[in-house]
Parts: structure tokens; sequence; C-alpha cells
């Protein structure tokens, strides 16, 4: 059984923002499954005793003191916007409401 | 079959009917020097755009730090609503599209918050204490601020486009998230609003948070569920946003209380979602229904290592902390003898630290209530201020009081000289003495002002002769005239008293 199906491809480039074409949702769904199902076999190597870990370098902490450091220009910080107006990033109106 | 028909019941009928579950998920801003994440400054009013770094922008390539006051300050938090600090916890990404959010997803924490299972207990006013189970505190990031062009009065809905300010986007946020609280029934809305009102002081009083509800430094989203009298099963809840003042807190829970009973009595179902509070009509509308929007596919942030607190660390964040804000008010109440409203009065009016201080300064709390209850109070509104920026301290008081005291000057006169303090003439001992305001009560200076007044007075004076004693009042005018102002009221009538052998 496949662990990805066609409509989880669906949903999830819903979500993601992204336009895939019929036959990109195809390929994507066979890839995806071929992905999920490799790292599926990591939890066969896995013994109960291994905890699931996120970062496999044992580092912690990595902190910052709050001193206020450099900032960007208002020129660099609009340097990438598509459109900016008066010192903002102006973008098209937002219908969903929230 | 719609489900909002607007129809309300009248809020005793329906908790008659139905008991509410409330459930409070207040964001607190922290005040660090810089955001969560990034060296910019977190500065509230700044030009737009001003307090970004690339990491703020989410560009390509920029590795976010986590701001170690940042952390402390949420241990603060967590320590003070009695939680336990996770020994190990993560950042998570928050995956979602909003123009709010440069980088696409909101670094939060998801299954291991920092701070988690505390309590607080909170006293509604006439004394009732409720406890509030607090589910988890956890650590996250604000996101910036949208202004919306082209529509009605700033409102989302038919704006042209939008405008992003980034200087917001970064800054510490802590999410406390309470557990579902049962058994308020009609106290509920009050419960809310004193839930929300004890988280600000809370924070205000770690000085880990401005804490002014006007600039958003503290947010509430208020959840409303109703389940029939004597149910076992939580109905289902409305989500209702940004309910950024004590009152709408307050009246936003009352609201949906009236709201969902109505639903829930036409036979109709609660709908799952958010709600948008509407201070204007004391009203919600209808946000969006929970549904794809909310999955937002958290998974731990690769960039951000685990935070790990040692018992040391903990215990030395919690030696650090003040007395709780509800225990320093029961102490202060009984050590002053006040009356439950004077004491009342008085914290609402924000003066308990300048009456402490007076009362430390040597003043009794007697003394100290009148004159930050009555006179400065009085300035203060007169001049648009807030108390503490009056700029009078706890000295002064004192100073006016033993001046008063020792007969140096009277009520009136010290109600002046506090005016010619304000007014930054110098302590009080200085402007009585520069002003030449010291009361007359030296009898011959007196004596010749009565027996001036009395002679222009012949009338008066037949009158007092025959018995009407109010009739001296009619002297006090000529006599502090001739002493501008600064006799001794009582002494000036025992000495009419004395020349006309009564």
């Amino acid at each position: 059984m496949s662990a990805i199906s066609r409509e989880d491809v669906v949903h999830l480039a819903h979500l993601a923002h992204i336009e895939m074409s019929d036959a990109e949702l195809d390929k994507m769904t066979g890839e995806l499954d071929a992905i999920v199902g490799a790292i599926a076999s990591v939890s066969e190597v896995a013994a109960s005793d291994v905890p699931a870990t996120s970062h496999p370098i044992p580092l912690t902490n990595v902190l910052r003191e709050d001193t206020v450091g450099q900032t960007l220009s208002i020129e660099e910080v609009l340097l990438n916007a598509p459109d900016s107006d008066s010192d903002r990033f102006k973008v098209p109106a937002i219908l969903d409401g929230e | 079959m719609s489900n909002y028909t607007d129809e309300l019941v009248d809020f005793d009928t329906a908790l008659d009917r139905y008991d509410p579950v409330l459930g409070f998920e207040v964001h607190v801003e922290l005040n660090t020097k810089t955001k969560m994440f990034s060296d910019a400054p977190n500065a509230f009013g700044d030009e737009p755009n001003t307090n970004v770094t690339p990491v703020d922008l989410g560009l390509p390539g920029v590795l976010p730090v986590v701001n170690k006051t940042a952390v402390e300050y949420s241990i603060l938090i967590g320590l003070a609503l009695n939680c336990q600090i996770a020994e190990k916890c993560g950042f998570a990404r928050k995956n979602y599209f909003y123009p709010d959010t440069p980088k696409n997803f909101q670094t939060s924490q998801y299954d291991d918050p920092i701070a988690h299972d505390g309590w607080l207990d909170i006293e509604l006013e006439d004394g009732e204490v409720f406890r509030v189970e607090i589910e988890r505190a956890h650590m996250e990031e604000d996101a910036g601020k949208l202004t919306h062009m082209g529509g009605a009065a700033g409102r989302i809905q038919g704006a042209d486009y939008s405008l992003v300010d980034y200087n917001r986007a970064g800054v510490p946020l802590v999410e406390i998230v309470t557990k579902p609280i049962v058994g308020a029934g009609k106290r509920a809305p009050e419960l809310a609003r004193a839930y929300v009102a004890a988280i600000r002081e809370i924070v205000k009083n770690l000085g880990v948070s401005d804490a002014k509800m006007e600039r958003g430094n503290v947010r509430c989203d208020a959840n409303v569920s109703l389940m029939p009298k004597d149910a076992d099963k939580f109905g289902t809840r409305t989500e209702t946003k940004n309910v950024n003042s004590l009152r709408a807190v307050e009246h936003a829970v009352r609201f949906e209380i009236e709201r969902h009973a109505a639903v829930l009595d036409s036979g109709a179902k609660i709908v799952q979602e958010t709600r948008h509070w509407h201070e204007d009509t004391r009203s919600t509308t209808s946000g969006r229904p929970k549904s794809d929007a909310d999955d937002y596919r958290y998974f731990p942030e690769p960039d951000l290592v685990p935070i790990v607190t040692t018992a040391e660390w903990v215990e030395e964040l919690r030696s650090r902390l003040p007395e709780p804000p509800a225990e320093r008010r029961k102490r202060l109440k009984a050590e002053w003898g006040y009356a439950d409203k004077e004491f009342r009065d008085v914290v609402n009016a924000g003066v308990l630290d300048e009456i402490e201080a007076t009362v430390a300064a040597g003043a009794s709390a007697a003394v100290a209530r009148k004159w930050w209850m009555g006179e400065i109070a009085r300035l203060a509104k007169a001049a648009d201020k807030e108390i503490a920026d009056l700029g009078v301290t706890p000295q002064t008081i004192v100073e006016l009081n033993s001046l008063i005291e020792g007969k140096k000057i009277n009520d009136k006169i010290a109600r002046q000289v506090l005016e010619f303090v304000i007014a930054g003439e110098g302590t009080p001992s200085e402007i009585v003495e520069k002003r030449g305001l010291a009361v007359v009560n030296d009898d011959d200076a007196l004596g010749k002002a009565v027996d001036e007044a009395m002679a222009a007075m012949p009338d008066v004076v037949e009158k007092i002769k025959g018995g009407k004693m109010q009739a001296i009042g009619a002297l006090m005018g000529p006599v502090m005239k001739a002493t501008r102002g600064q006799a001794d009221a009582g002494r000036v009538r025992e000495i009419v008293m004395e020349k006309l052998g009564l």
C-alpha cells in the first residue's frame, strides 16, 4: 500500500501554495511515496530504546546576549520587494479575512 | 439552515440552562532589548521597517540565534504561573502563508513548551477565588504589522492593497494557554476579565513586559463553549480573537455565552470557528471555520538547537521572582488597615507603589492615602497625567504632613505648596520659607486684623453678641484678606470670642 496518495499531494500542494499540473501530481505522488518508504526503513533499524531525534549534533543552548546589533537600511530592506509604498512592503489585497 | 441568527438569549436565562466552559490564549510581548532570534531592536513606534535584519525578513541563508534574556523571561513567567519548567525543549516551525510573516512560518514551540502544568488563583472583586489551571506557556515570535489601504476605515474587507511593516516581526512572545475552565457559571465574564488582568499584572510585576494592552503587549484570544447543565461532555467552542482590553474580554465572553445559548436553543449546532470582536457594537462576527488552514505542518526547527534548563539556572531565576501581586496586596491591605472599598479604590487608582513608598518614608497609611487619593489625584486629572508622572515624591508628602502637624501651615496652604512643588519650586519647607506661607497665628497680628474687621462691620458684631455664632464667618473674609489667607481660622474664632467676652 502506498504511504502517499495523490489526494495527499493535492492537499500538500494547496497548503504550500504550489500550482501543479496533473502530470506533475502523478509524478510527485510516486516520488514522495518512494522517499517516505526510504525514511520508513530507519524505524526498522532503530530499536525502541532510540529516542526520536531532530538534531543529530549533541549541541544545546546556543544563545545570544540581548544586545542590539546592526539593522538594514530602508533601501536594503525594500531591495527585493516587488512593490512598496511609504517605506513599507506593498502586497495585494488579502481576502481570507484573518 | 443558518447557524447565525444573531439571536441572543438573556445572560441569566442562558446560565440557567447551560454551563459555560472557558479557555484563554494570552500572548505577552516581552520587553527585551532585541528580538527573539535576531539582534534587531525590539522597540515600539519607530519608523516602518527600520528595526529589521535579514533574519527578520527570512532572507535565504540566514541563521536565527535565540535571545538568552527572552528564554529567561519565559522561564520567569512559567515560574510565576506555578509551572513546571521543561528540562529540555525546542523550537518548531508553524507553516502558513500570510504577508505579515515573511518566512512563511512562525518559529514557535510545539509539543515541548518551556513551561507547563501550572495554576493561578484568580480573586474576584468580592474575594471569591477561582483556580485557573495553566496548560502551557511557550516561546514564539510576533508577526509584522499590516495596514489595509483603500477600504473603509482600514478594514481588511474591501481593501485595495495592504502595507507591511516588519518592525514587530520577530519580537519575543510568550503564549500562555489555560486548561478548560469549568464551574465559573454566571461569573464567567468577570473571571475572564480578572484572569487577563492577573496575567497582565504578573508580567508587569516581573518586569518582563511593558504590559500595555492598548499597544498590544498583552493580547487575548477567548474560547467559549456551553454545555447543558449536568452534561459531562464539553460543547463546541468558538475562539474570539484579539480581544484587547479588559472590558472587551468581559463583554466578548458574555456575548458569546448569550449567542451560543440562542443557537443551541434553536436546535442548531455551534460551528467551531474563530470570531472577530467588534468594540463598537459589542458583538462578534464569524471569522473563518477551522479547516485546512489549520494544518500548520509543524516540524522541528532545524536551525535552532534545543534549550536545556539546569536546576541551578531555574533556581537562580526563581530567586529573582518578586512577591506575587496578589500576595502583596493582601499584605499591604492588612498592614495599612484600609477598608475593602478604600483599598480597592487605591488599587484601581494605581497608587499602591506610591502609598507604600510614602508609608516607608514615615507617613501614616491614612495620611498617605489622603494625599495620593485626594489632592494629587485631582491635580493629575486636571493636568491629564498619570499620578505617577506628576513628580510628587513620598518625601514631599512626609514633609507637607509634618509642616501641617507642626501647625506651620494649614491644609489649604499645604495644597498650594504641593502645586508649587509640582511646578518645580523646591521642597515644601523651602517653598513655605521663600514665599512666606507660614500660617499667621501670632496673636498680635491676628488681633489687629480682627479689630479692623470688627470696626468695619458693627452690624455683624451685634449679631454675634446676640448669639449668632455663625456670623463670625463674615469676619473671616477681611481677616484672611489682611493676612493673605494665612490666618489660622480656629484661632481667629477664639480671638473674636475673647474680644467680645463670649
